[in-house]
């Protein structure tokens, strides 16, 4: 990793947090549909980026999400668990003849149906990890289910708005 | 040994996940301690300062209805006022000390406020430096709003009634029929009256207040009115829906009230549940 990308990244991180919680925060449709835009970011780092870092590296956002959320650790525990089996999950899935070098796994890069392939399962994962503790305590399971489904919903297809507008693709070296 | 070493060396990974988990968890499970309480929400320094210029920036678009409820609230408090001035020719003696005034009220803002999840939090704008205290209970001119749970020196995060653990104690304002007011985690403008007796008769409309028998909230402030009764599937109780007085997604000011009989009435009600030894 270059310089400019770890400037790059760290630029999208905290471009990510705050218009999480300062905008997504209080848009939530019908009261069920929440846009956790910010696992996006750890989705897009690039592929041969280690689980430890990625671990640390959600562990923070999730920590720092919590806070303006006051949501006491609810998110950290989701991300950290994204974060760990996102590596896996990429390999699962590898097409034959592998990943492109220092091409990371976007939207335009990798063509929409291999993305949603890989980003809807990771967002399940999350939301209804997140929904799952928050709810716990209450006998709700309906409203948790739909909750989950829902948000997944309009967290993907915001993610794939932002992409298609403010994301380039690659160049294949 | 070199062999265990390598193993854990190989499970790093893993390793570090269960610990990052585990420390999440831990946070989450524990954030009823006091101490921790603090810290780790909006209520700290870093996060107040933020989110209160972004309420300073998204207050003006709600300038308008606030500005309504303020000045609603002022004309009731001038009815009242001028209901409580003595009249000159009346007589003129001192009340008992137990209809003394031992509540005192701080007006506080809202900076961070959230409605939609199951276990909902408010950060306050005044903290202990302002003489906000754990336990003091908040409420707006609609209704009862919550209670706080911790305090910064600038800030403060307040349990809300959105909160599937937080218990009211109220009552039936025309019947005096006591129950509790919980929320049940479904909508945000309705809540559960629970503990009402089978016998009782509730008809919807019926207003629903505080009880101050808490200690927390002084009598008769609002809640709710009653909207839907049935007879429900627990065999002693009535299953009540009350819609509730405050709007929660429009929260901008609100009032935090003290009693300062509190510490007293809960060592004297302590001291009955565990007798000397």
């Amino acid at each position: 990793m270059t310089t400019i990308k770890i400037l790059k990244y760290s630029l999208s991180f905290f471009i990510y947090f705050l218009i999480q919680v300062f905008i997504l925060k209080d848009l939530v449709l019908f009261g069920y549909a929440f846009c956790f835009l910010y696992v996006f970011f750890l989705l897009n780092l690039p592929h041969e980026v280690p689980t430890i870092p990625l671990l640390l590296i959600g562990f923070f956002l999730g920590l720092l999400i919590d806070l303006f959320y006051d949501s006491f650790g609810i998110h950290a525990a989701s991300t950290v668990f994204l974060a760990f089996v996102r590596n896996t999950w990429i390999k699962v899935i590898m097409p034959t003849g592998g990943y492109d070098d220092n091409v990371p796994p976007t939207l335009l890069n990798t063509g929409i149906g291999w993305y949603i392939f890989y980003s809807l399962p990771l967002i399940l994962i999350h939301h209804f990890i997140f929904f799952y503790i928050d709810s716990l305590g209450t006998q709700l399971y309906l409203p948790l289910v739909i909750r989950v489904l829902s948000s997944m919903v309009f967290t993907f297809l915001l993610g794939t708005i932002v992409q298609a507008i403010f994301y380039k693709k690659e160049r294949v070296v | 040994m070199q062999q265990i070493f390598l193993f854990l060396y190989r499970l790093r990974a893993f390793i570090l996940f269960l610990i990052l988990e585990l420390l999440a968890l831990g946070i989450i499970f524990t954030h009823n301690s006091p101490q921790g309480a603090v810290y780790f929400n909006s209520s700290n320094k870093f996060t107040g300062r933020l989110l209160s210029s972004k309420n300073n920036f998204v207050s003006y678009f709600t300038l308008n209805s606030t500005n309504k409820a303020l000045a609603e609230k002022n004309a009731s408090l001038l009815n009242r006022l001028d209901r409580m001035t003595a009249i000159t020719d009346s007589a003129h003696f001192n009340l008992d000390s137990s209809l003394s005034n031992n509540f005192n009220f701080w007006s506080a803002r809202v900076i961070n406020n959230s409605i939609n999840l199951s276990q909902n939090y408010i950060t306050l704008n005044k903290g202990s430096l302002d003489g906000v205290e754990e336990g003091m209970g908040v409420f707006n001119e609609q209704g009862i709003v919550g209670r706080v749970k911790g305090t910064s020196s600038h800030f403060s995060s307040v349990i809300s009634l959105l909160h599937t653990d937080l218990l009211i104690s109220s009552k039936i304002k025309k019947s005096e029929v006591f129950g509790s007011t919980k929320w049940d985690g479904v909508n945000s403008n309705e809540a559960k009256l629970l503990y009402v007796p089978r016998h009782v008769k509730v008809e919807p409309g019926q207003e629903i207040v505080t009880s101050g028998y808490n200690a927390v909230f002084p009598e008769g402030l609002p809640i709710g009115k009653v909207k839907e009764v049935s007879q429900g599937s627990e065999t002693n109780y009535l299953d009540i829906t009350i819609s509730l007085g405050a709007d929660f997604s429009k929260l901008n000011f609100v009032y935090l009230v003290k009693n300062d009989l509190r510490e007293e009435i809960d060592s004297l009600e302590m001291e009955m549940v565990t007798p000397n030894q």
